[in-house]
């Protein structure tokens, strides 16, 4: 990986313009792996951003020596390309192509330079669609891209959940002028209009008007004035009675109205103000009138004019919701600042089909949105105005909805949003700055042999210390928080330093272990009644659950006799549990057998060999066949599909059931396409999908705390659903109405399924 | 109560019982311009000679003897209208327009004029109506009848159009809009008028669809209009009135100070059917400091009627699309001796719908709501 590599061994050797407030090594980690890249240029003369994409190869990851694809994408200010550029050529040893693929309005004036430093050629391409292309790029691949803003409430960003389905949508552009495209398809859009009237429009007239220079400095004065001693009010036309003819007295009538009839001088602020309203309400306006005239209800705004300033998507919004009624919101987009370096990337990387791949956002190494209250972390703020970055790996497989979600569209794979819950935020965050330090003690002993390991979980430590503390700051950051968004962090950051299985040899003992208590397990099983070994199988799962070593209660307890049947059951509570329709499963379970369980398997172990395999087995026996789906990538001690291959081999050797299930393809193991210690049933792998519907799926199996409860504890499904968990979080707990150690046995019906009657007690 | 009075009078001066007594007026007070039709009769019989009080008489002088009214009255002579007939009755429509910030004055002629021993009706629209109903009651003791603005402007649109026979053509469009040296304005028949799309460019501007004479409604609006126009140009070039800055802006060269699609291109933006000269950015220019200190007040001027108009005709282009109408016609005072604006409305409507649609201009321009209100007057609905 890139820390490994020369560039940070030595960063003062660097040319970099000191002002860069980053380690250059930071900003150009991988450079020297870069295959290509592309730049998308602003015009603009101040504070601008030059944008720099590049995919690179990172290599090397001690145990399975995968390769990876990411695309790294730096935005910087205009001021700082000729360094940048210096720097790039430094370490640009690899690429492959000696075309360097430009967009944006800029992108003519720095050709030259471009050239003359890279000895690159520099290919154009259409602004437009570079933007339309880095556009649908996002929205496909990012998880809560786009967002509503909303000053006054409790958070001021609502992110939309992920439709599969982002066709047809409206992306009006605020550049200079203003450009209104529809985008019908991947290759399908259309420029329907436009408007001179734009944030070129606010910036000249605004410096004329207020002699102020900068666009951000014309937004400051804007939100520091009064619209209304400039403006002409329907009441100032009125007087008081406007009330009685159903119009809203604070409306406009004339904008800059008072300016035309009061003698007097106007405020700075207050004429800024005004501006700002007259264009964003000129532009929210037209885009309204063509979103109807298309009938498009989705309507994303970008460009400079909006680019993070809380002003202008205030201003935007409030325009939006009074010309439609609020029957159209008005989005935005967390990385609308790197869509044309996107676009500009993937036109120039298009032999590589990237889109055919899926891409996910690495929490590790993109700095996220930035706050844009002015007081909030204002270092951020001003490390925001040089260096931002975007990187997204490249996934090595396609990912899709799980066919049996009940409304895809509805769906949401958390169930607390922690950017909405100020208390459970503040707990969470906690909890994870709390547990630091285990994760770096055992991210080193899981490397014994690698002399730097203890500098590189520093360094760990490091960067997720300050990814919690940004996001104390601007809970935002990345997308709504979530539970599973802070474990997927601390994955993306313990493989950023090359730690991406702590868990490997903890694993393996462990699957040791309990593999010599498989047999008589299923032994002791047998020998109970039907009734009787249909609650062990039960039980057997939650105990083997309970052995979590991710988990924090349970870690301290984990010297407890390894006996999932016996021992283990001493930590669970008993019935009824905190959430409990056992009966109702019971019941079914006496019904017919289902056609195929999906089930989603958790830790290794314990869990996965003396809980799940038993009960795995149960499924077959009467008739079910049955999928396994576990983690792609490592992630904590859960078991990855590999190292499950493996063990089901070694217990199918030990048990003609399984041996048969295998055998006979009744038993069949898939990955899910994540590494994540959570579940996002959104985003599955294709291949899992395509099994589901083959085999007619009619039971989805989801356990442990990650998957069952911060996840998917809502989710809703088309088929019969089970969620087993025990609450190790006594947090957690406590929310749920429960005890530490509670147990969560939630088996649903979906509505208008005869089958069987279902009633669940919920956690009040 | 004061309707009851009128009917009394009436009884007393033997008129019919359809004509209210005189003097006739309509009156429009909007955000910037008072407007103010007056109607003298020309077939006074000598018995109502006799009769007419002095102070209606004296009225009637002062207004048809003069076209200048203290310092910012004006009436538009070449508006007036000869020798109609309204409710039984024959003689001229006078057309008057003040600011509204001299209402005052106004207010104090009409006391001293004892306007109130008329007991007439004085019909008003326009927000100025509900917003100095009191002062007209306290300064000059007068009751205002209010109403809508809307109704009284497709009355007034409507009912001139059809009255007028001779002379001018009230409704006129302009002969090859996109060929500057062809475009010629030619008269146009309002035969069969709807459905029309009618936009009343005051201060701001409304956009109404008009389907029938009772049947229309209120489509969309915006802040961007006449009052605009003269409000940027009174801040950044000094003026202060709109005659002052129409003058300039017709001296001034826009170009200088927007941003062209060529600037940014250099030359048309093939992929999306742009050409070179359309402006991408208004005022675009002006974010660069050089271009800032190099251009004229006459090009700001200039500049900022070219934005205000062309950001009027897009969202009326917009409307009339999404209303289905093709013919729009334009009213109100910003076009009062603005022809750089009506042709530049004409240009864009037909530029950009490719000679669907066709742009509508009326001769009586800011005056219809007055009118509108006389209407009221003579025939309540």
């Amino acid at each position: 990986m890139a820390e490994c590599s020369g560039i940070d061994s030595n960063p003062s050797s660097h040319t970099m313009d000191k002002s860069i407030t980053l380690p250059p090594d930071e900003i150009f980690r991988n450079l020297e792996n870069a295959k290509r890249f592309a730049i998308d240029i602003g015009t603009w003369e101040l504070k601008t951003f030059g944008i720099i994409a590049a995919s690179d190869k990172l290599y090397e990851i001690s145990v399975q020596e995968e390769v990876t694809a990411r695309l790294h994408f730096i935005k910087f200010e205009n001021a700082y390309i000729e360094t940048c550029l210096d720097f790039i050529k430094d370490h640009l040893v690899n690429t492959e192509t000696k075309v360097i693929k430009a967009t944006g309005g800029g992108a003519h004036k720095f050709k030259e330079l471009i050239e003359r430093k890279l000895g690159l050629k520099v290919d154009k391409e259409d602004e437009m669609t570079c933007l339309i292309k880095g556009c649908n790029f996002v929205l496909k691949n990012i998880p809560h891209e786009a967002f509503v803003y909303a000053k006054h409430a409790d958070s001021e960003f609502r992110f939309q959940t992920t439709n599969p389905d982002i066709f047809p949508y409206l992306l009006v552009n605020i550049g200079s002028g203003v450009s209104i495209v529809k985008v019908e398809a991947e290759d399908k859009f259309e420029r329907i209009g436009g408007s001179s009237i734009g944030g070129g429009t606010f910036w000249g007239l605004g410096a004329l008007l207020t002699k102020t220079k900068r666009f951000d400095e014309l937004l400051q004065l804007a939100s520091k004035g009064q619209h209304t001693n400039v403006d002409m009010l329907v009441k100032d036309i009125y007087g008081g009675s406007y009330g009685c003819l159903g119009l809203t007295g604070d409306l406009i009538a004339s904008s800059f109205g008072k300016s035309a009839t009061a003698d007097k001088e106007f405020s700075k602020e207050d004429m800024a103000k005004s501006l700002l309203h007259m264009i964003s309400n000129d532009i929210g306006q037209l885009a309204c009138l063509y979103a109807k005239l298309h009938n498009l209800s989705r309507v994303y705004f970008g460009g400079f004019f909006i680019r993070g300033h809380p002003v202008t998507m205030h201003t935007i919004t409030y325009s939006i919701n009074f010309f439609t009624k609020g029957e159209v919101q008005a989005l935005f987009l967390r990385h609308e600042g790197y869509l044309g370096a996107i676009g500009a990337f993937l036109k120039g990387a298009e032999e590589d089909n990237p889109n055919q791949y899926s891409w996910g956002e690495n929490y590790a190494g993109s700095s996220g949105l930035m706050s844009v209250s002015p007081d909030m972390n204002p270092m951020q703020r001003a490390r925001s105005g040089t260096f931002d970055m975007l990187e997204m790996d490249r996934l090595e497989r396609q990912l899709v909805n799980l066919p049996l979600l009940q409304d895809p569209s509805s769906y949401i794979p958390d169930t607390v949003d922690l950017t909405e819950d100020a208390l459970a935020r503040e707990y969470w965050l906690y909890c994870f700055e709390e547990a630091l330090d285990g994760v770096v003690k055992r991210a080193v002993a899981s490397q014994p042999d690698m002399l730097e390991a203890a500098l590189r979980a520093e360094k760990f430590r490091q960067k997720y210390r300050h990814k919690l503390q940004t996001l104390r700051h601007q809970p935002f950051a990345y997308g709504s928080l979530t539970v599973r968004s802070l474990l997927d962090t601390r994955e993306h950051c313990l493989n950023e330093f090359n730690f991406p299985d702590p868990y490997s040899k903890i694993k393996q003992r462990e699957n040791d272990v309990a593999l010599k208590y498989y047999q008589k397990a299923v032994k002791s099983l047998e020998e109970l009644s039907w009734e009787e070994r249909q609650f062990a199988l039960v039980r057997g799962v939650l105990a083997g659950n309970v052995f979590d070593w991710g988990a924090k209660a349970v870690s301290d307890k984990c010297l407890i006799p390894l006996c999932a049947q016996t021992d283990c059951v001493v930590f669970l509570s008993e019935r009824p549990w905190l959430v409990d329709s056992y009966n109702q499963w019971l019941e079914r379970m006496k019904g017919p057998p289902h056609k195929c369980a999906l089930f989603f398997v958790d830790n290794s172990g314990v869990d996965i060999i003396l809980g799940v395999m038993p009960f795995v087995r149960e499924l077959l026996s009467r008739g079910t066949e049955v999928v396994l789906a576990s983690n792609s990538g490592p992630a904590l001690n859960d078991v990855t599909n590999g190292e499950l291959q493996i063990l089901t081999e070694r217990i199918a050797a030990m048990d003609p059931v399984i041996q048969a299930g295998l055998r006979d393809d009744r038993l069949m193991l898939v990955q899910s396409g994540s590494s994540s210690p959570c579940l996002d049933l959104s985003r599955l792998d294709k291949v899992l999908a395509m099994v589901v519907r083959e085999r007619q799926t009619d039971l989805v199996i989801i356990e442990g705390m990650g998957r069952a409860i911060h996840t998917n504890y809502y989710a809703m499904l088309s088929c019969e659903s089970l969620k087993m968990a025990v609450i190790k979080n006594s947090w957690l707990a406590d929310r749920l109405g429960g005890k530490l150690f509670s147990v969560v046995f939630k088996y649903e019906v979906p509505a208008g399924k005869p089958s069987q009657d279902c009633e669940t007690s919920t956690p009040s | 109560m004061k309707l009851l009075t009128i009917t009394t009078l009436r009884h007393h001066l033997h008129l019919s019982p359809l004509s209210p007594s005189f003097p006739w007026f309509g009156m429009d007070i909007g955000g910037t311009l008072v407007k103010l039709v007056y109607f003298e009769p020309k077939d006074i019989t000598a018995e109502e000679e006799q009769e007419e009080v002095e102070n209606l008489k004296s009225i009637r002088r002062y207004l048809t003897s003069n076209t200048a009214y203290g310092k910012t009255g004006i009436r538009d002579v070449h508006l007036q209208l000869q020798d109609l007939t309204l409710c039984g009755r024959t003689g001229n429509l006078h057309f008057i327009r003040f600011p509204t910030h001299d209402l005052p004055a106004f207010l104090q002629m009409g006391r001293n004029k004892h306007f109130s021993s008329l007991h007439t009706t004085l019909c008003a629209t326009g927000g100025g109506a509900y917003k100095f109903e009191s002062d007209f009651r306290t300064m000059a003791d007068l009751q205002l009848h209010k109403l809508d603005e809307l109704d009284c402007l497709i009355r007034g649109v409507l009912y001139i159009d059809s009255v007028v026979s001779s002379g001018p053509s009230e409704c006129y469009y302009f002969e090859n809009p996109t060929e500057p040296d062809r475009c010629v304005q030619k008269p146009y028949t309002l035969e069969n008028p709807y459905p029309l799309l009618l936009v009343n460019i005051g201060s701001g501007v409304s956009i109404l669809a008009v389907y029938s004479e009772n049947n229309y409604k209120r489509v969309t609006g915006t802040s961007l209009g006449g009052g605009t126009f003269l409000g940027l140009c009174c801040l950044l070039t000094g003026c202060s009135t709109f005659e002052e800055a129409l003058e300039m802006a017709s001296l001034g060269e826009s170009t200088r100070v927007d941003k062209l699609v060529r600037d940014i291109y250099g030359g048309d933006y093939e992929r999306f059917g742009l050409p070179g000269w359309a402006v991408a950015s208004s005022f675009g220019n002006m974010m660069s400091k050089e271009k800032r200190e190099s251009v004229s007040k006459e090009d700001l001027a200039r500049a900022t009627l070219v934005t205000i108009t062309n950001n009027i005709g897009s969202i009326t282009r917009m409307c009339a699309l999404n209303e289905n109408i093709e013919r729009v016609v334009f009213v109100g005072n910003f076009l009062r001796v603005n022809t750089l604006s009506m042709k530049l409305l004409a240009y864009a409507m037909d530029y950009w719908s490719k000679g669907q649609l066709k742009a509508l201009f009326l001769r009586h321009e800011g005056y219809f709501g007055a009118v509108g209100a006389l209407l009221e007057l003579l025939h309540p609905s």
